[in-house]
């Protein structure tokens, strides 16, 4: 009798241990995620859905973002930037103006493109279907997309013809929206700004250096740039220019930053035809 | 009443024990087993990412581990150069599998059977070799890999070592390597999931019909040569060209004096929406190994090859994914020797065959044709999740032709079963680390050592893989 009974015990202590670690991760933002998993996205004509990105996830994402989206996986300590907090709902890149949820495509491309200069690769070996799943699982992380709509995407004009003048008209853009307080006037990231960057979350960020040859974050496309001016980059000190900046000198900005960066370009060789210098911070407004 | 309070305190006393006792047990094991490494596995702690980012089940890769080898090692980052490495990065990892195992064969030359022949079945704890496993960058788009290997009583060779110049003139199409590699199957038996004696090893890999001289045509073999690769920016299409020595891998030249095989592979690859991306490609090897040696002493000279007589091995291979969990690779065969091959002539340097037969005189033995064969298998992966992982492999090889007229014409056929299971305890960016269980069978007909009847030899082997 006492025998059977330590049986029953021991089996019961070890269902009862067996049970303790997923009660230890039953806390409240657990439940909300659960209360979450039927999250869709819509890409296309493709709806993905949260519940079926699980594996993937657990897969590819969880070392850095972490199982509960906070970005706090196993190699939070170790990657510099740290990885997303997707329980915020703060992104990057965006098509959407400042302060508003990104699209599903968005993220979608985001995935497909990953984020250079951060641990984020390019994972692009998903089907469309497999990625709009992952889509899904990041937005059921926040409790923005079910008490929010995404932004609606800024309109960017058509790419005008670059010129000289135009080039010459970016530069002034850059000098008097004070791009170089944190680029610094050769786009190489060491502005007077530069040293006291953080994000949201007061941690230490680098400017973008446009002379070193990576990648833009957010695409290196003329209108990858140009929307990064519009949108600015939440949850970073760079602002949106929406408010400050007209679409033309939008425009005119991206091809003077093309100038700077290191790769060949058609705006590069025509400033080195121009002699163009860099912008002068002590001239007056106007007067690159 | 005393007694039956007394007795309900003792039973309430007893299972706390037994709950604290079996609590601290598994607080224990859990701590026991979940040691951190000492030292980190080369890509995953370069990149910050799990072992499961870039395998199905390590080592067995997935799409995105192929596309990371295809880029030689990258992700097509900025974080590729070493360059952007903490200088204590050290690309290097090791790899090794102590286990138990049980060893049993059906017929085993034996002086006291009554035959001749008895099974012979043995069980203990053992070693696997050790992999040092040395790759990456030198610089952004130069990749190299080399890998000193020692089997289980520490004698080393170089497995591989090779250097890679990655994306040549910008383009994915273009990339070179040179040194000692893995043929470009991306079903690879370097990265199989079994383990076993009798299934570790894909026999179409190695697969020789017996009496048969030519060990030049195993595609499991890291070879020595020159490859061209190239692939599309996404990795979906994959071609390769490969020029190799017809040494099968050993070095110092040590067989024809002007021997080579090539080996040609492509695939593409497709998006079957949920159910994943699915991989169909196939390979050709051609090539010519010597079948006359000049002598000395009336001992070949290595090196010496002459009589270079052709060979070769084509087939299919597919890896078709059910959704997240299941997976299917199906790899097919034929191959074709010359009947000088078959008449046991080749490879008399290492004793494959008599040394006596070097074709000196340029006559085949009467009646000698080709020996021919097609085989295939199937290798089933059931992905639990990215720590638990199932598998089975089921394998045939099945001679069409026999090289000699009158040989029995199912010699030397092969049937290979495993199955088993993998088990991650814990999975970072950090170690590896696996609990694995595995069974295998294999019998090949014909070739036991005294009555040439069915020779069957099975495996149990339950071991922790690691590497970090």
């Amino acid at each position: 009798m006492r025998t059977r009974l330590q049986k029953w015990s021991l089996l019961l202590g070890a269902a009862a241990v067996l049970a303790l670690p997923p009660a230890s991760c039953a806390q409240l933002t657990q439940y909300d995620l659960e209360s979450r998993i039927g999250m869709e996205s819509h890409i296309g004509s493709i709806t993905g859905h949260a519940k079926d990105a699980k594996t993937a996830y657990r897969r590819y994402c969880t070392g850095c973002h972490g199982d509960l989206g906070d970005g706090n996986g196993e190699n939070f300590p170790w990657v510099d930037p740290k990885p997303r907090d997707f329980q915020l709902g703060i992104f990057k890149c965006r098509s959407t103006p400042t302060g508003t949820l990104p699209t599903d495509q968005d993220l979608f491309d985001t995935i497909a493109r990953g984020l250079d200069r951060s641990n984020m690769p390019q994972w692009s070996t998903f089907t469309k279907e497999e990625r709009a799943d992952l889509v899904a699982w990041v937005k059921h992380f926040s409790p923005r997309w079910v008490n929010e709509k995404p932004g609606t995407p800024i309109e960017i004009p058509p790419e005008p013809e670059i010129t000289p003048e135009r080039i010459k008209a970016g530069r002034d853009v850059y000098a008097r929206v004070q791009c170089w307080k944190c680029h610094g006037v050769l786009g190489q990231a060491n502005g007077p700004s530069a040293a006291t960057l953080t994000d949201d979350l007061s941690r230490p960020i680098a400017a973008y250096n446009f002379t070193e040859g990576s990648r833009p974050k957010c695409g290196d496309t003329d209108r990858d740039i140009y929307r990064v001016f519009m949108t600015g980059l939440d949850g970073t000190p760079m602002p949106s220019f929406a408010d400050n900046i007209k679409p033309d000198e939008a425009w005119d900005l991206v091809f003077y930053l093309r100038t700077l960066m290191s790769q060949p370009s058609k705006a590069k060789t025509m400033a080195k035809q121009l002699g163009l210098k860099p912008v002068d911070p002590n001239a007056p407004a106007g007067q690159q | 009443m005393r007694m039956g309070t007394r007795s309900r305190l003792c039973q309430q006393l007893s299972f706390a024990a037994s709950l604290l006792t079996f609590a601290l047990i598994t607080v224990f094991l859990v701590l026991s087993t979940s040691q951190p490494a000492n030292a980190l596995p080369a890509f995953a702690r370069k990149y910050g990412l799990r072992c499961s980012a870039c395998h199905e089940s390590w080592p067995m890769l997935n799409y995105f581990g192929q596309k990371f080898k295809d880029n030689g090692y990258q992700l097509m980052n900025d974080r590729d150069a070493p360059i952007w490495q903490n200088p204590s990065y050290w690309p290097i990892t090791l790899r090794m599998t102590p286990s138990w195992r049980r060893e049993s064969a059906n017929k085993v030359a034996v002086d006291s059977a009554p035959t001749g022949e008895q099974r012979l079945t043995t069980s203990g704890f053992n070693l696997s070799g050790l992999d040092i496993l040395t790759g990456g960058t030198l610089e952004k788009n130069i990749t190299f890999l080399l890998v000193p290997s020692a089997d289980e009583f520490g004698a080393f060779h170089f497995e591989s070592a090779n250097v890679r110049f990655d994306n040549l003139f910008h383009s994915p199409w273009l990339n070179l390597k040179m040194g000692k590699f893995e043929l470009d199957s991306f079903i690879s038996e370097k990265r199989t999931l079994t383990l076993s004696s009798s299934g570790g090893g894909y026999q179409l890999f190695h697969f020789i019909p017996v009496g048969d001289g030519n060990i030049f045509g195993q595609l499991g073999d890291n070879q020595l040569g020159v490859e061209w690769m190239g692939h599309s920016d996404n990795d979906r299409t994959r071609l390769s060209a490969a020029l190799i020595s017809s040494t099968d891998g050993n070095v110092d030249v040590p067989y024809g004096q002007n021997s080579y095989s090539v080996f040609f592979a492509g695939s593409q690859a497709f998006g079957a929406g949920k159910l994943g991306v699915q991989r169909i490609g196939g390979y050709a090897m051609f090539g010519q190994a010597p079948t006359t040696y000049l002598t000395s002493a009336g001992i070949p000279i290595p090196g010496s090859g002459l009589g270079n007589k052709t060979y070769s091995r084509v087939g299919f291979e597919g890896l078709f994914y059910l959704g997240s969990h299941l997976d299917f690779q199906v790899f097919t065969q034929h191959g074709s020797d010359s009947a000088w091959f078959g008449a046991c002539f080749g490879d008399i340097i290492t004793g494959t065959c008599d040394p006596a037969n070097n074709n000196t005189t340029g006559v085949l033995p009467p009646g000698t044709r080709n020996p021919t064969w097609n085989g295939a298998f199937v290798e089933t992966h059931f992905v639990w999740n990215p720590q638990f992982t199932i598998f089975q492999r089921s394998e045939w090889v099945r001679m069409s032709q026999q090289a000699i007229p009158g040989t029995p014409s199912n010699l030397g056929n092969i049937d290979n079963y495993v199955f088993g299971y993998r088990y991650n305890p814990f999975m970072t960016s950090r170690a590896g680390f696996a609990l694995h269980n595995e069974y295998s069978w294999i019998r090949q007909r014909g070739t036991s050592p005294v009555t040439f009847t069915d020779l069957s030899t099975n495996s149990l082997m339950l071991g922790f893989d690691f590497d970090f």
